[in-house]
């Protein structure tokens, strides 16, 4: 049978469209009536849940919207959580107690920007963020909580706007303005973090140093709180929960820091942007658990997360150590203590992230970025060795640099004294210069040069960087 | 990733001659962190003398990539993803993974 049978056709879209217009009339007419409905509904129950609050909710309500709740989520909370509040395992008591907590998120880059996110948005009633950095372009790939608008401002103060809104203009971008942000714009050291950790219920450790996370786990340590630890780096990350029911501390794993060396920053050795992003979640999820009082939180175990082959192993950790120096038996680590140790001393390393300027060469070995220039426009006979990886060397170069990494500088001086003698043919004695990064393995290049017989080598000070900064502002930083 | 892991280890042990009796042992060594990018592997299996230990591994695997020394005493140490330390003996087809601390974020 034909439905739609010749010229029945245009009668019949006109009959569509009409019925189409009326219930389209109908319908926003019963929106509006809803909208309405539910606002009369909130004020009534916000004004009986003040009245609860005075009466403890203990007696007997009259309203029939109201009657049985047991327990102290308003009706706002009750549906902004309610898929939480429908999880069996986490429920109203799980939201309560996350509601009541408080957690402290050191560090507001890679690894807190996600951790803050979902923290904020899943109700922790008292948000603290703690971070002395300001937000730069480089730091977008992968701190999330960030927006370009931010850039050159305290970390701290865009996360917080990200996470509450503190201006009628960030409206649209606030993810919870029910909890409670507290911003510490200071760097932790042991002379404020006694007074910052001991306001919180629980610590994420969020920071991209060593002596930060020995720090922070001797203060938790000092002040009975649980730690959420999470690292990344590269391709890699780590996960643990430290000082929790008499689990071990980040000292009774690692008594002894790592040198120096292997110490590396996510500035220098680089990091794939979602690497800090999935520890971070996981740092948010094993708070919650804690504050929520569910589940069976990563204590005594480490996670180790290896993105390129896509494999999570979780490792069983040592138990808290008898011989720790700080949580074990015999040790007497007080506050004072705390106070008075010398965390950079103890790992060899800074607590900012600022990068280490080496000094190792006397002055008539190294030549400024604008003096370097000033030879190049001089037409002078030289040859510019960039001793920086070959990965770096791809990134952005000076023109006419031939490209030996440090590592391999001593088995290619044959190279260098090519590149020597061609410059020479001609001309009068060619210089030989050396440039990297930041100019710290320019000089050590150097000194392998000139023991080598290149006693002419000099290093570009300040390196790539100084270029950038002082000859050619259009040159790429990174 | 247990499965994969599982199939690694079978292929491997076909591809050995099916004799070694008790005489030896083939360990796998897993590499993280700052320990892969001194050896520059993630993964290497390692044949001891059976009755070995952890210690002993350890001294064969610095006896090849010297650079490890660096952060030999900074490490958790975990056989077959559980902690240990350097004298327990080890077993054929045993995991040690070395697992330095990272502390970028």
């Amino acid at each position: 049978m034909e439905i739609n049978g010749g010229g029945g056709s245009a009668a019949d879209v006109s009959r569509i469209l009409s019925e189409l217009e009326t219930l389209k009339t109908v319908k926003s007419d019963i929106d509006r009536r809803i909208s309405a409905l539910e606002a009369q509904l909130r004020d009534t129950t916000n004004i009986e849940d003040k009245n609860d609050t005075v009466s403890n909710g203990s007696c007997p309500l009259i309203s029939a919207v109201h009657s049985n709740i047991n327990h102290d989520l308003t009706p706002d909370s009750v549906y902004r959580y309610s898929r939480h509040l429908l999880l069996p395992s986490f429920g109203v008591q799980g939201q309560s107690n996350l509601l009541k907590s408080s957690i402290l998120v050191i560090g507001a880059g890679g690894l807190g920007s996600p951790a803050l996110l979902y923290l904020a948005a899943c109700g922790v009633g008292r948000l603290g963020i703690v971070d002395h950095d300001v937000v730069e372009l480089n730091n977008m790939h992968r701190q999330v909580i960030h927006t370009e608008a931010y850039i050159g401002q305290p970390k701290v103060k865009s996360a917080a706007a990200t996470c509450r809104s503190s201006s009628d203009k960030e409206v649209f971008s606030r993810i919870n303005s029910t909890i409670q942000i507290v911003e510490y714009q200071e760097a932790l050291r042991t002379s404020n973090a006694l007074e910052i950790l001991s306001q919180y219920d629980i610590v994420v450790d969020a920071t991209d140093n060593a002596p930060s996370r020995y720090m922070i786990s001797d203060c938790c340590v000092v002040l009975g709180k649980p730690l959420v630890s999470g690292a990344a780096l590269g391709l890699e990350g780590q996960l643990s929960i430290y000082n929790y029911n008499g689990g071990p501390c980040y000292r009774c794993l690692f008594p002894t820091p790592p040198p120096t060396s292997a110490c590396q920053r996510c500035s220098d050795s680089g990091v794939l942007g979602v690497v800090p992003g999935i520890i971070g979640c996981l740092q948010a999820l094993e708070a919650i658990k804690i504050a929520g009082a569910v589940g069976e939180p990563l204590s005594g175990r480490m996670l180790l997360f290896d993105a390129l082959s896509a494999r999570i192993r979780i490792v069983k950790i040592r138990g808290r150590s008898s011989q720790c120096e700080v949580c074990g038996e015999n040790s007497a680590f007080t506050q004072q203590q705390f106070k008075n140790f010398d965390y950079e001393k103890f790992t060899q390393a800074p607590l900012s992230t600022l990068p280490v300027k080496l000094n190792l060469l006397p002055e008539d070995s190294r030549i400024s970025s604008k003096e370097y220039k000033e030879k190049i426009d001089n037409g002078e006979a030289h040859v510019l060795v960039d001793v920086r990886p070959e990965h770096h060397f791809k990134i952005v170069s000076l023109p006419n640099s031939i490209n030996i990494p440090l590592a391999s500088l001593e088995v290619r001086l044959p190279e260098i004294s090519k590149a020597l003698k061609e410059e020479e043919e001609g001309k009068a004695g060619a210089s030989l210069y050396v440039v990297c990064r930041r100019g710290n393995d320019s000089q050590r290049a150097v000194q392998c040069l000139q023991k080598m017989g290149f006693n002419s080598a000099r290093d570009i000070i300040g390196g790539l960087e100084s270029w950038g900064c002082d000859v050619d502002p259009n040159f790429p930083t990174y | 990733m247990d499965v994969t892991d599982r199939e690694i280890k079978t292929k491997n042990a076909e591809c050995k001659p099916a004799e070694n009796k008790g005489s030896s042992v083939q360990i796998k060594v897993l590499f993280f962190a700052r320990a892969r990018d001194l050896t520059g592997l993630t993964e290497l299996p390692l044949e001891l003398s059976s009755g070995s230990t952890t210690q002993d591994c350890l001294n064969k695997l610095v006896a090849r990539f010297p650079s490890l020394e660096e952060i030999l005493g900074s490490m958790v140490l975990a056989l077959n993803e559980e902690y240990t330390n350097e004298s327990v003996i080890v077993q054929d087809k045993d995991e040690l993974a070395l697992i330095p601390p990272i502390s970028g974020g």
